[in-house]
């Protein structure tokens, strides 16, 4: 496995900028997950990587060198696309082995064998060895995919989006296993979604983009807690984070220059003091419930605002009730959208 | 509006059977989902009450009146596919009164109507605007219009949501229930995900293989499950199970697992079948160093407000919520303790669960939607 950078790199189609003077330095066994909507300049940013675009200005970098004029095909990366490419008349065996029997490669079939067993092993396929690609089930593809790209031990992995053709249930195991996988192998991933709790429980590092810019990359924690950003903000966590006018929810003071509030739906409290609310929906999840609620505005206009509850008894759509922000767990935003740090910066305290 | 009740309900197609026995009644103003994987009969349920498809056996009553056979069109019911297809060449206004305009309408009554909707949906100022330049979330809301402009007895809704992203689905749910809160129309609403189901049903009915297997609020789905697969299927990440040994006799307080023994609600009847299974879900799991099932840290996820530890034990691999507070790493060894009053004992042959004083715990009130 390899370190590897994107040095102020851009990318154009014709009038469009994809990708704009980016720059990421990647450390060796790093998992970095690209984060952003469709259009962010996620899967550009990933293809430059891998050479199947080239940038008009900056370069790319690969285990100390510079790969930005090479094909594809001389860059030792490995990608995984989102619809599993597999030969269909092929058995697992023979899909898993192909890369390894390129004409450059000269592998006695033994280590071939040898490689191939390790590989299914690591992605527990390997009572499927012998079937054919079209007789597995769609995880099972996919982990054929993702075997194709680990036999080849290359110097780093490209995903896009690898496990979101999968139902929910495959694709929490499957996230599991990669992270095993990638821990196991000390490998270099770079890896590109829009599902934010796969950035979250993935990452070593989340890179969020917006408009083909990095505009933050950091730990998820850090991004979660300690966002730049409003952009940033609202790119992790479900319900999406309560964007609010100051004096909301009874929150007075913030640093000078706050426009809009920040606050986590975890960290809204029913039943203290605080200012009267009325619960508009409210969706029992099992483990938690998510209420909607309307609250009295900053200027008379009311305002809706998600409360993530632990299993309250004792509250029902129509209700009213008192409405107030953990206290230390409001994130204040300027009026160009960016965090103004709140005096201290202790991590903040959170409740089960 | 309308009840709509199900009796004996039974479909086959050739030797196949869809729909097995099926009897349920949907309440008045209740929004009521089918829930259950794919050929598992809800859409073919679903279809009965529109009367797309005709019942191989028993009855549908509509306002207790016998619907079984009559046509679509006879029943005064609304069904609505995907919400999201619109006639792009057209206004808000006539993508909203399309239904009412095939249906021979007076003019003045169309306009009413459709102004009346727009109203509902807070989409009036956008009337008389083409669709094509709308924000997604008002095109939505336009689909959603036309959906309900018809003020049918009832609303069928078969995954109206499936082909949307997952940000927007829940943007499309809260507003669907909001909706429903204001107009209060009979709903039945049919989905594969749980989590569309828990969130908008008063109540849920699962399937599976053609078989009713739990109807209830989702809080009583979810904490007191019938089956095993009513348990797995609700609730993600899933419930943990774990094998146990079975003949337990009625009264029992704990269960046998890997040697060791687990408190568990005090059961209600006698377990006969050799195996059974105790089910966990992750957030009635506590890592402590005192648990008497020990296992290994595989993974450590981090969720924001909480995080997710994957545990190996010699029971299996066991799913772990806890607050983000918890500090544990790959490969340590943890122990770990269970909410007793919270865990549920399968039948290991049937997969019934067994009733214990779980089955008699007050749930969240009013189930879901007061």
């Amino acid at each position: 496995m390899a370190e590897a950078a994107l040095k102020s790199v851009t990318k154009r189609f014709g009038e469009t900028t994809a990708v704009s003077n980016l720059s990421l330095n990647i450390t060796d066994g790093e998992f970095i997950v690209l984060l952003g909507p469709t259009g962010a300049g996620k899967t550009t940013t990933l293809r430059l990587f891998a050479g199947l675009d080239r940038p008009e200005e900056g370069s790319v970098e690969i285990a100390g060198e510079d790969v930005t004029a090479r094909a594809p095909a001389a860059r030792d990366v490995a990608f995984v696309f989102q619809q599993y490419s597999l030969y269909p008349h092929y058995t697992v065996f023979e899909n898993l082995a192909f890369p390894l029997r390129a004409p450059g490669r000269k592998l006695p079939a033994e280590a071939i064998r040898r490689r191939v067993r390790e590989v299914a092993e690591m992605l527990r396929i390997e009572s499927k060895l012998k079937n054919r690609a079209t007789e597995l089930s769609g995880g099972e593809m996919q982990r054929v995919s993702i075997g194709r790209a680990l036999v080849r031990e290359p110097s780093m992995f490209l995903m896009d989006e690898p496990l979101s053709s999968l139902d929910a249930k495959l694709r929490e195991d499957l996230r599991v296993e990669l992270k095993r996988i990638q821990r196991e192998l000390g490998a270099t991933i770079v890896y590109v979604t829009h599902d934010q709790l796969e950035a979250m429980t993935l990452a070593d590092r989340i890179g969020v983009l917006s408009e083909g810019r990095l505009v933050q990359v950091d730990d998820p924690r850090e991004i979660y807690e300690r966002p730049d950003s409003i952009y940033a903000a609202q790119r992790l966590g479900s319900p999406s984070i309560n964007l609010l006018a100051p004096g909301t929810l009874g929150v007075q003071h913030g640093p000078s220059g706050t426009r809009t509030l920040g606050v986590r739906p975890e960290d809204v409290v029913l039943n203290g003091a605080g200012v009267p609310a009325s619960v508009l929906t409210l969706e029992h999840l099992g483990v938690e419930s998510i209420a909607l609620l309307q609250v009295p505005g900053a200027n008379g206009a009311a305002q809706q605002v998600h409360a993530l509850l632990g299993c309250q008894r004792g509250i029902a759509e129509g209700d009213s009730v008192s409405a107030s922000v953990r206290p230390g767990a409001v994130l204040y935003f300027d009026d160009a959208g960016r965090r103004i740090a709140a005096g201290s910066t202790t991590s903040r305290e959170r409740q089960p | 509006m309308a009840e709509i009740q199900i009796q004996n309900l039974k479909k086959h197609f050739g030797d196949f059977i869809a729909v097995n026995d099926s009897s349920f009644t949907i309440e008045d103003g209740e929004f009521f989902v089918m829930l259950g994987p794919s050929g598992c009969g809800k859409t073919t349920t679903l279809r009965m009450i529109a009367g797309l498809e005709m019942p191989s056996e028993g009855r549908i009553l509509l306002d207790g009146e016998d619907v079984t056979f009559n046509r679509a069109s006879q029943r005064d019911i609304a069904f609505v596919f995907q919400l999201f297809a619109l006639y792009p060449h057209m206004t808000v206004r006539r993508n909203i009164s399309f239904p009412l305009r095939v249906q021979g309408i007076t003019r003045r009554e169309v306009r009413r109507r459709t102004e009346e909707v727009a109203q509902l949906l807070r989409i009036e100022h956008l009337l008389d605007r083409g669709v094509g330049g709308l924000a997604a979330g008002d095109r939505q809301r336009v689909a959603l219009g036309r959906a309900i402009v018809r003020q049918a007895k009832a609303f069928l809704m078969d995954e109206p949501l499936g082909a949307l992203d997952a940000e927007f689905r829940d943007i499309m749910c809260e507003e669907l229930r909001l909706l429903h809160n204001r107009v209060g129309a009979t709903t039945v609403y049919v989905t594969h995900d749980q989590i569309e189901a828990m969130s908008m049903a008063d109540r849920i009915c699962i399937m599976n293989k053609g078989e009713i297997l739990q109807v209830g609020p989702p809080m009583e789905v979810y904490a007191q499950p019938a089956t095993r697969f009513v348990a797995g299927f609700i609730g993600s990440p899933s419930m943990n199970f774990l094998d146990a040994e079975g003949g337990l006799p009625a009264g029992a307080r704990e269960i046998r697992i890997q040697g060791g023994s687990v408190p568990i609600p005090e059961t209600r009847e006698s377990l006969d079948s050799r195996t059974a299974v105790l089910g966990a879900r992750p957030e009635h799991i506590t890592i402590r160093d005192d648990g008497s099932l020990r296992g290994e840290v595989f993974a450590v996820e981090y969720m924001g407000a909480r995080q997710m530890i994957t545990v190996d034990t010699p029971a299996g691999r066991l799913r772990v919520r806890a607050p983000n507070t918890v500090a544990v790493d790959y490969g340590e060894t943890v122990g770990l303790t269970f909410d007793a009053e919270r865990l549920v004992v399968f039948n290991g042959e049937t997969d019934r669960a067994v009733a214990s004083t779980l089955f008699e715990a007050p749930l969240v009130r009013g189930g879901a939607h007061g």
